[in-house]
C-alpha cells in the first residue's frame, strides 16, 4: 500500500512577480514513522492528506513552460471566470502543437451555465433566474448539452492531435483514478460518454471539439455542486419554442461528496492528474496558468472578449420560432393574445401579435411590430424600445397602461 | 523555377521532366506537402492538362467510427472564394462539434447539404472549383510542421497573385475569416504582415488601433535606398519620403438600424418637431465641492456612493416648484399644457448599448440621500442591462451629465413629451474674482439648458436657471426651501 509518490509541486510559469519561499511537501507512505503518539500521528496524517492543495510557487523561465519535451503537460487555471477558462481552451486548440505532447487542462468556474455550441439558451435554462442571481451564461465551442458549473464542479479538458482523439480512453482514465482513490466507488462509463455513480446518477457529462489538426475532449465531474441551484436554473420556463437546436438530455445527478464526504474538488483533481501523469509517463507536475496573462498566451484577451459578446452567446442560436399565448389580465377580464415570432441569429425576424381590434391605435401597433422586427430577442432591448415608443405616442393614461401591459408580457417571453 | 525538394529521388526526375514540357506551369514550394506518393503525382499529372476543375471535397473521417454527422452551420456560400485551411462548415456528431476546413484554394460551387441535414463520411460535402495549373494538395491528410516556427514562409498562388505570409499570419487571418487575397501586404515583396491583418480588422470594426510602425518612415530602409545616391544627398538634410502608392483595402459596411439605434431615431425625429432655444450659464461649485467632500464618508457609511448628481437633481426640483411650466407637457395638437405633479427627473446614462434615460420618481418628496440611493440602484441596473419599463418611462424633466465624459457647453435635445432639458459640463478649476476683487480658485461648471419655445420663454428659463444656480452656489440656502 505505501506508494512512494514524487513530491507534488505546482508552479507558475511566469517570470515576473515576487518569489515565494518554496514550501514543498513530500507525501509518501513512509513519511511519518517517527511520531509515536497515535492521536497526534493520525492528526498529522489527516492534515497531510488534507494539505494536498499546495501553494508552492517556484519561478520557472517562460521558455520552459511551452517547450517541455515530455509526452504530456498538466495545467491548471488560477481563474474561476468561465469566459477566461473557455478562452484558454480555444488558445491551446489553436496555438499549441500537440504532436509531441498532449495536454490535460484542469479548471473550475464560479456559478455559470454553459450551453453547447449549437444549443438554444431559451430552451435550456431559466434566463430570468440567471439574470436575477447574477449567474453567467456562456456558450462553449464544443457540442453537447447544457451544464451548470460552480466551484463544486471540476472541468477536465484532454487535448490531443486529431488523430489521437479518443474519448473512451480519457473517461476510463478518470474512472481508474476515482477507483484508485476510493476503491468502493461504483462508477462506470456509459456508451453515451457519461460517467454514472451507483449505476443511475450522472456525475460527468462530455463534449468535444475537433479542428483540422487538433482536438479536445472535455468533461465535468460533480464533486460538491449546488444541486438545488443546478436543477432550478436548468429548467426553462419558456413555452412554445420550436427549434432544431441540440436538446439536452436531463439526468438525475449526484455529487461524489454525497457518496463520500471526505472527497473534495482538490483531492479529485490531484488524483486525476496523478493518473494522467502515470499514463503519459511524465512527472506529477501541475503548472498553474493565469488566463489573463497576455504575454504567456498572446491573443487570449481577444478570445475572452469574443466569448462574452451577445452575438456569440445568444446570436449563435440556431433559428427558432416562438408560438405562444399571452394571458393578459386587464380591467377584470383576461385577454388571450396569440404571439408568433421567428428568431434568427438571436434577432426577431418575423413578429405577429394577435391583438383585439382597436385595443391599441393601429399606428402604434404597427410601429411596435416594425421596431421589434430586426431587434434582439432580449428583454433589455425590448424594454428600451417600448419606453421610447411610449414617448412619441399620445399622452393618455389608458393607452399607457395597455401599452405597458402588452410590453411587460412580451418582455417575459425573452 | 521552384523545384519540390522533399520528394524522393525517383519522383523528382519525373517532375523536372514535366517542367520542361509545360513551361507555364508552376509548382508549389510548400513545407506543408511532405507526403507526395506516386498515386498522388499521377493524379496531378491529369490535372495539369485541365485548367479548371470541380473537386468534390469529401467529408473526411471524424474518428471513433463515426459515419454520419449533422451539418450545423455553413461559413461559406456558393460563389465564395476560399483559401486552403479556411473554415467551411461546422458539423456535429454525438456531442462533438467539428470544424471542417478547406484543403484547397478555390471557389465554392456547390454545397451538398442544408443546415440540419445529415452528412455522410466519405461522401461529397462541397464542390470546389480550383485552378489546376496551380497544383493540388495531396489527397491524404497533410502533416503539418509545428506552428511555432516563424522563420519559414509559404508561397501560395492565388488568382495569379503571389501571397507571402508566415504561418502565424495565415492563422490570424483564418481565425478572423479573412481571405488573404483581400489584403494588401506592406512587407517586403508585398508580404502580408500581422499589422496588415490588424489594420484590415480595424477598418472592418471601426476600432482605433495604435498607428502601425510601418506607416512611418523607417530609417534603415531609407539608408539602403539612399546609399547609391549618397554623394548627391550629402547636402540634403531633410529626408525624402519613400513614395509608395498608398493603397486602401477597406470596404464599406452596411447594417440595418435596429434595437437601440432605432429607438434613438424615433425619439430624435419626434424631438425635431419641438422648436428649441438654448440658454447657457456657469455655476461656481466651490462650496458644493467642499460640502460633498464632507458628506461623502457619511453616505459611504450608509453604503451609498454620493456624486454631485443628487444635489443637481434636488436643486432642479426646488426650482421646478417655482417654475412648474418647465415640468409640463404639451399635447399633440398644442391645445393643452399639462402641469405634471410629480418631478420625475431623468438622468441620461451611457451604457454599452447606447443612451438610456431612467428617471428618479417624485424628487419633490425625496431627500438628497434618497436620490443618491435611487441613483445607485438605477446605475447598477443600467450597467447590467436590467432596467425595467417603469424606470424608463414617466420622466418629466431631464438632466444630462455629459461632463463626466468631457465638454463644457452642449446643445441638448429635449426628450418628448418633456419640455426642457439641461446638460452639465465638466467641473474645472478656473480663476475668478471674488467680491473684494481678489482672484481665487473656483470650481466652475457650465450648464446648457434647452426648452420648448412654444410654451416657455427665455425669461422663465433664465430665472429658473438663476434659482438653480443659487441653490448650488450656496448649498445652505437649499435648507430654507427643503420640503
Amino acid at each position: 500500500m505505501p506508494v512512494s509518490c514524487p513530491p507534488l509541486i505546482r508552479h507558475f510559469p511566469s517570470v515576473t512577480g515576487a518569489g515565494c519561499a518554496p514550501a514543498a511537501f513530500s507525501i509518501s507512505g513512509a513519511g511519518v514513522p517517527s511520531i509515536r503518539c497515535p492521536v497526534i500521528k493520525n492528526m498529522v496524517l489527516l492534515s497531510l492528506k488534507n494539505c494536498i492543495w499546495l501553494s508552492c510557487v517556484l519561478r520557472t523561465p517562460k521558455a520552459c513552460f511551452w517547450s517541455t519535451a515530455s509526452g504530456g503537460l498538466i495545467i491548471q487555471s488560477v481563474s474561476n471566470d468561465v469566459y477566461q477558462n473557455l478562452a484558454v481552451e480555444d488558445w491551446i486548440h489553436d496555438n499549441m502543437d500537440l504532436e509531441k505532447q498532449q495536454v490535460l487542462f484542469l479548471w473550475r468556474n464560479s456559478p455559470a451555465v454553459v450551453i453547447g455550441r449549437h444549443q438554444n439558451p431559451w430552451q435550456e435554462c431559466n434566463l430570468r433566474l440567471l439574470r436575477q442571481k447574477n449567474i453567467k451564461l456562456a456558450r462553449r465551442r464544443s457540442g453537447g448539452g447544457t451544464v451548470y458549473h460552480d466551484l463544486g464542479n471540476i472541468n477536465l479538458t484532454f487535448f490531443t492531435t486529431r488523430k489521437k482523439y479518443e474519448r473512451m480512453e480519457n473517461l476510463k482514465l478518470i474512472v481508474k483514478a476515482l477507483k484508485a482513490l476510493r476503491p468502493q466507488l461504483d462508477v462506470h462509463v456509459t456508451d453515451r460518454y457519461d460517467i454514472l455513480l451507483d449505476g443511475q446518477y450522472k456525475i460527468s457529462g462530455t463534449a468535444a471539439k475537433l479542428g483540422r489538426t487538433s482536438a479536445y475532449h472535455h468533461c465535468t465531474l460533480l464533486c460538491n455542486a449546488d444541486k438545488f441551484v443546478l436543477s432550478s436554473v436548468l429548467k426553462s420556463p419558456y413555452r412554445g419554442l420550436k427549434s432544431n437546436a441540440t436538446p439536452s438530455v436531463p439526468a438525475s445527478v449526484k455529487n461524489l461528496f454525497e457518496e463520500d464526504p471526505s472527497l473534495t474538488s482538490e483531492i479529485l483533481l490531484d488524483a486525476i492528474a496523478k493518473e494522467y501523469a502515470v499514463q503519459h509517463q511524465i512527472d506529477h507536475h501541475i503548472t498553474l496558468i493565469n488566463p489573463a496573462d497576455e504575454t504567456l498566451l498572446p491573443g487570449i484577451s481577444n478570445k475572452t472578449k469574443e466569448l462574452q459578446t451577445w452575438d456569440w452567446v445568444y446570436g449563435k442560436t440556431p433559428k427558432f420560432s416562438v408560438s405562444t399565448c399571452l394571458n393578459m389580465a386587464y380591467k377584470g377580464s383576461v385577454l388571450d393574445v396569440k404571439v408568433n415570432m421567428d428568431v434568427k441569429h438571436g434577432r426577431i425576424e418575423v413578429c405577429n401579435i394577435d391583438l383585439p381590434e382597436q385595443w391599441l391605435p393601429p399606428g402604434l401597433y404597427s410601429e411596435l411590430v416594425r421596431s421589434l422586427t430586426g431587434s434582439k430577442f432580449c428583454p433589455n432591448e425590448t424594454t428600451t424600445l417600448a419606453a421610447t415608443l411610449l414617448r412619441v405616442c399620445p399622452q393618455d393614461d389608458e393607452l399607457h397602461s395597455r401599452w405597458s401591459l402588452l410590453c411587460e408580457n412580451m418582455i417575459r417571453l425573452m | 523555377l521552384n523545384i519540390i525538394t522533399t520528394i524522393k529521388e525517383n519522383h523528382l526526375t519525373v517532375c523536372i521532366h514535366r517542367v520542361r514540357s509545360c513551361g507555364s506551369i508552376r509548382f508549389i514550394k510548400s513545407k506543408y506537402v511532405c507526403v507526395f506518393d506516386k498515386s498522388a503525382l499521377k493524379f496531378s499529372h491529369q490535372q495539369l492538362f485541365l485548367m479548371h476543375s470541380n473537386f468534390s471535397f469529401k467529408l473526411s473521417d471524424i474518428g471513433e467510427g463515426i459515419t454520419e454527422v449533422t451539418v450545423k452551420e455553413w461559413y461559406v456560400k456558393e460563389g465564395d472564394s476560399v483559401s486552403q485551411f479556411d473554415s467551411i462548415c461546422e458539423v456535429q456528431s454525438d456531442k462533438a462539434s467539428v470544424t471542417i476546413t478547406s484543403r484547397y484554394d478555390g471557389i465554392i460551387r456547390k454545397l451538398h447539404y442544408n443546415i440540419d441535414d445529415i452528412a455522410f463520411v466519405g461522401k461529397p460535402l462541397v464542390d470546389i472549383e480550383i485552378d489546376a495549373s496551380k497544383g493540388v494538395a495531396s489527397e491524404e491528410d497533410v502533416v503539418e510542421t509545428p506552428p511555432m516556427s516563424h522563420e519559414e514562409h509559404t508561397h501560395q498562388e492565388i488568382k495569379g497573385h503571389k501571397t507571402l505570409a508566415t504561418p502565424a499570419v495565415r492563422r490570424l487571418a483564418m481565425e478572423n475569416n479573412i481571405k488573404l487575397s483581400e489584403i494588401v501586404g506592406t512587407g517586403k515583396d508585398n508580404r502580408i504582415l500581422k499589422e496588415d491583418i490588424l489594420n484590415y480588422l480595424a477598418k472592418q470594426t471601426g476600432a482605433i488601433l495604435p498607428p502601425s510602425p510601418k506607416a512611418e518612415i523607417v530609417p534603415p530602409l531609407r539608408k539602403t535606398e539612399a546609399a547609391p545616391a549618397a554623394p548627391k544627398d550629402k547636402a540634403r538634410k531633410i529626408p525624402v519620403p519613400v513614395s509608395r502608392p498608398i493603397t486602401f483595402s477597406g470596404k464599406d459596411r452596411t447594417e440595418p438600424v435596429t434595437g437601440f439605434q432605432k429607438a434613438m431615431v424615433k425619439t430624435m425625429s419626434a424631438a425635431l418637431k419641438i422648436p428649441h432655444f438654448g440658454y447657457f450659464d456657469e455655476v461656481d461649485l466651490t462650496q458644493l465641492v467642499r460640502l460633498r467632500e464632507e458628506l461623502k464618508p457619511l453616505a459611504e457609511m450608509r453604503g451609498v456612493k454620493l456624486s454631485f448628481m443628487p444635489f443637481f437633481i434636488k436643486a432642479a426640483s426646488l426650482g421646478l416648484l417655482q417654475y412648474p411650466i418647465l415640468n409640463s407637457s404639451l399635447d399633440e395638437n398644442c391645445q393643452n399644457v399639462t402641469y405634471k405633479a410629480s418631478h420625475n427627473i431623468g438622468v441620461a446614462m451611457d451604457t454599452e448599448q447606447g443612451l438610456i434615460v431612467p428617471n428618479v420618481k417624485n424628487v419633490q418628496v425625496c431627500s438628497v440621500f434618497d436620490i443618491a440611493v435611487e441613483l445607485n440602484r438605477l446605475q447598477s441596473l443600467g450597467s447590467a442591462g436590467q432596467l425595467g419599463t417603469s424606470d424608463l418611462t414617466g420622466g418629466t424633466f431631464t438632466l444630462s451629465n455629459i461632463g463626466t465624459i468631457g465638454g463644457t457647453y452642449a446643445k441638448p435635445v429635449i426628450l418628448p413629451p418633456e419640455v426642457a432639458i439641461g446638460a452639465l459640463g465638466k467641473i474645472q478649476a478656473l480663476p475668478r474674482f471674488n467680491g473684494k476683487g481678489e482672484v481665487f480658485k473656483a470650481q466652475i461648471m457650465n450648464v446648457s439648458w434647452s426648452a420648448d419655445h412654444r410654451i416657455i420663454d427665455g425669461a422663465t428659463m433664465a430665472r429658473f436657471s438663476n434659482l438653480w444656480k443659487s441653490y448650488l452656489e450656496n448649498p445652505a440656502s437649499m435648507l430654507l426651501d427643503l420640503k
